[in-house]
């Protein structure tokens, strides 16, 4: 009785969820979880303009963009990197905003800029105590960011490490979970997105962005191009984009889009 | 006539609700087959590379090295296994000692509360957790033992611990509620204490109950992804101390998942099979060294 | 001789050891109680100020940090329906099996519960990566709240058939001979006695699993997805409140008052639900005592 009832009911919930509104264009994209807050609400401002299309965005990282993309799951791929070597050619990249990577620090961490070469002491752990650097005597905390991740790619390359080289303390994955743990203890050091680091540190979080090499980590910096560790937010796609996917790339390397860039604290390019 | 007639209506009625209970029975109990055969088909690519031996025998995990890459899991699976030990000695003591409290202490209608209370605590997201000990717990730690990252074992543990012992508690609650009335009774009639009989009496008469509620929260602590990742540090080591952080084989999935390419994801899924068929065995020896857990009075 | 004394002394023994029990028993009980009060105050704290009646009823602006969570609350209530649609036939069913038809040492019987103990501890990530695969691509349906729900059902299984199990081996045993005396068929004494009698333990199952799957996160986000659209059907994608949660603790920057609230709203939902099963099942067991 029980049984049949399921049966019956996943039966009739099958059914409702098949019967999909076939009239309207759908386009799929999946990839970054950085990029994807800010193609949502692209895509909300797209909807109210052009009836008749759906947007729908799905998170799980760059590769999972990249990955799908190719199997032909999603129209567009979210990719908050560069493509590597060894992924097919058959994509093609569209950069649609620019982030740079910066160190931070705890507010309380007299310590205000940090050479390239320091950082990579710090790093390869031939520095472990803050007075080397002027700060307080005690342990350099190293954040580093889990395998994979374009920001941690991204700034190895700019230090010229390998990850076997690095001696971290804590490894973590998001750029908010870097600064949380830069604010439960002092003498961490991360590195994160400037965008993510300038907004918590405006909102009162008691952390502050460092200068690498002299140069301060603005958005401006990154726009203008002086700041030396860059990355790129691309949309990926492949020969056969449909046209309505197209569209949309189109609208979202457009001028119409920057205040919804820049609102989320990166660098418009377009 | 009649009565026959109805006897083999009813037998065959009981028969199909056997067949359909059976059937419902056989769908769960596959359901982890399913899942195996999924997890291993993701790790095939991986397996078939021949992995499977730098998976016990490389002492490091760093899979997106171009120098040196190395895929040892043996210290994840030990930062696995540390971390929810650690987290269901921490939970079991509060958990049973509170449950004992509501069971014979406490008036009924506080009882009724906290039941709300801890079955809300169970529905905190795993994320909150992972915040209130990135903000709380791990601070905490750096103060007393200032040479600490703060994110360690024992964060973890703390956090952990707090997660399962809603289970803990709620399953050893209704253990206890499950002993005869009788057999406390008559307790009480040898002329012994309430602390005696809950000893020798209530505690060993539930112990099934509360096996079966460290059996379920063994299994949560193991799965458990978003909040140890947060605090536990995540370096693949084998810890010297509570204070070294850990990095259970979970936070490996969804630290790396989302970003790895098409080889290293078949490590990844090979690390999570290993994890399940890890705990297989740690479950399948903890219910055979408690045979109390499987001696339910049921049967036909 | 020794008859007098002992007595005494047994007399103070008791009833110290009495006090010291219980002052450890309260003890612990308000461990975790300033433990769940601490976390509880910390979510109000931050977010309490963000309450409104448009958060309930608003959609989601600016990733969430703006604007309200009314799609998600749909979505989570949606794929919470879909979840237990299939868990409570499945796993209370399972478990009925295993304790009224088989014998428990039977290899039968060994198999389903050590398949079902299994699947407890298999990561919920994995669940996630599951469902996306198996409910999403081999079945057809995608990122869609039904997926969501299918994959949580899995999820929560092996807490429902544990829990059913405990409650129908706690009842008294001579229910079972005196419903066979009755000449009761074994579907009649299970519908008819064994189930009601149960119930309680049963909903308490159903309170945990439910608790568990509105706080899922890792399972839902490969499942249900990251849509913040009204949900229109159950083949659309919905966000859930949980992976709302996530993604504004973790992925939105200043999204941290915004995630208390909705955590907030989150446990405010889970006690509405929770209570709402208790009370059904209480009043469905009144009614039958009052009407035989």
């Amino acid at each position: 009785m029980i049984a049949k009832t399921a049966a019956f009911a996943t039966a009739a919930l099958f059914a409702t969820s098949c019967g999909k509104k076939e009239s309207s264009q759908v386009v799929v994209l999946t990839g970054a979880s950085t990029i994807a807050p800010i193609v949502v609400d692209v895509a909300k401002r797209y909807e109210a303009s052009h009836p008749g299309v759906r947007i729908e965005v799905q998170t799980g990282g760059s590769s999972r963009g990249i990955a799908d993309t190719i199997g032909g799951i999603a129209d567009l791929g979210m990719v908050s990197r560069v493509l590597k070597d060894d992924e097919p050619t058959k994509l093609t990249a569209h950069r649609i905003a620019a982030d740079g990577v910066c160190v931070v620090l705890h507010k309380d961490n007299p310590v205000s800029d940090l050479s390239k070469q320091q950082l990579i002491d710090i790093y390869t752990g031939k520095t472990t105590n803050w007075s080397a650097f002027g700060g307080p005597d005690a342990k350099i905390v190293v954040a580093n960011k889990a395998e994979g991740r374009s920001t941690l790619e991204v700034f190895l390359g700019f230090l010229g490490l390998d990850n076997a080289d690095v001696k971290a303390d804590v490894v973590v994955g998001e750029n908010l979970h870097v600064i949380n743990s830069v604010v439960a203890n002092p003498h961490t050091i991360g590195y994160v997105s400037i965008g993510t680091a300038a907004s918590e540190a405006k909102s009162g979080t008691p952390i502050k962005l460092i200068a690498t090499d002299g140069i301060a980590a603005t958005t401006a910096a990154v726009a203008d191009g002086t700041f030396p560790i860059g990355r790129p937010l691309n949309i990926v796609h492949d020969a056969d984009t449909s046209p309505a996917a197209k569209a949309f790339l189109d609208y979202l390397m457009s001028k119409e889009v920057n205040d919804i860039i820049e609102k989320h604290f990166f660098v418009t390019v377009n | 006539m009649t009565s026959s007639k109805n006897t083999s209506l009813s037998r065959s009625i009981d028969r199909v609700a056997q067949g359909i209970l059976g059937l419902l029975a056989l769908v769960s109990g596959a359901l982890v087959v399913l899942i195996v055969c999924f997890l291993f088909k993701g790790a095939w690519p991986a397996i078939e590379a021949g992995r499977l031996e730098s998976f016990f025998a490389d002492p490091k995990w760093q899979p997106g090295s171009v120098r040196d890459p190395q895929f040892g899991v043996v210290s994840m699976l030990v930062g696995s296994t540390l971390v929810t030990l650690l987290a269901v000695a921490l939970a079991l003591p509060v958990g049973v000692a509170g449950a004992v409290f509501h069971r014979f202490y406490a008036p009924p209608a506080l009882e009724r509360w906290n039941r709300r209370i801890l079955e809300l605590l169970i529905g905190v997201p795993a994320v909150v957790f992972g915040f209130w000990g990135l903000s709380v717990v791990v601070p905490a730690i750096v103060r007393f033992v200032p040479e600490s990252s703060g994110q360690s074992l024992l964060a973890g543990g703390i956090v952990l611990g707090l997660m399962i012992l809603p289970i803990i508690t709620l399953t050893s609650q209704a253990a206890l509620q499950a002993v005869p009335p009788a057999q406390l009774q008559a307790a009480a009639g040898l002329g012994l204490g309430r602390a005696r009989t809950i000893w020798s009496i209530a505690l060993p008469a539930a112990k099934g109950g509360i096996g079966t509620g460290v059996l379920l929260s063994l299994a949560r602590a193991v799965g458990e992804t978003m909040a140890v990742v947060l605090v536990c540090g995540n370096i693949p080591q084998i810890p010297t101390s509570l204070f070294d952080p850990i990095r259970p084989v979970t936070s490996t999935i969804a630290l790396e998942m989302g970003y790895a390419t098409a080889s290293h994801k078949a490590l990844l899924f090979c690390a999570g099979l290993i994890l399940v068929l890890f705990t297989a065995a740690l479950v399948g020896w903890l219910s055979f060294r408690r045979p109390a857990i499987d001696s339910g009075t049921g049967g036909a | 001789m020794p008859t007098l004394a002992p007595p005494q002394k047994r007399r103070v023994f008791p009833v110290l050891g009495d006090r010291v029990f219980g002052a450890f028993g309260m003890a612990a009980a308000l461990l975790s109680f300033g433990l769940f009060a601490w976390i509880v105050w910390d979510l109000a704290r931050l977010g309490f100020p963000q309450l409104s009646w448009g958060y309930f009823t608003g959609e989601v602006e600016d990733s969430g940090r703006a604007g309200g969570i009314g799609p998600l609350l749909v979505s989570s209530l949606l794929i919470l329906v879909c979840c237990l649609g299939l868990v409570i036939p499945l796993g209370v069913g399972c478990a009925l099996w295993l304790s009224e038809f088989v014998k428990r040492r039977s290899v039968a019987a060994r198999l389903v519960t050590g398949g079902v103990d299994l699947l407890a501890s298999v990561p919920s990530i994995v669940f996630g990566l599951f469902g996306m695969v198996f409910f999403g691509q081999v079945l057809g349906m995608g990122f869609s709240i039904l997926a969501g729900g299918l994959t949580l059902a899995c999820m929560i299984l092996p807490i429902l058939v544990r829990t059913t199990l405990s409650a129908l081996e706690s009842l008294p045993a001579d229910l079972r001979p005196a419903a066979a005396a009755l000449g009761l068929t074994n579907t009649t004494a299970i519908a008819k006695i064994l189930l009601p009698a149960a119930l309680p333990g049963i909903v308490i199952g159903i309170t945990l699993g439910i608790g568990r799957a509105l706080s899922e996160t890792a399972a839902l986000i490969f499942t249900s997805g990251y849509s913040i659209r009204w949900p229109e059907t159950l083949g659309d994608s919905g966000r859930s409140l949980s992976v709302h949660i996530y993604d504004l603790a973790l992925n939105v920057a200043g999204g941290n008052t915004m995630a208390a609230s909705s955590a907030l709203v989150l446990l405010a939902l889970i006690l509405l639900v929770n209570s709402v099963a208790v009370a059904l099942s209480e009043h469905w067991l009144r009614r039958r005592h009052q009407t035989p």
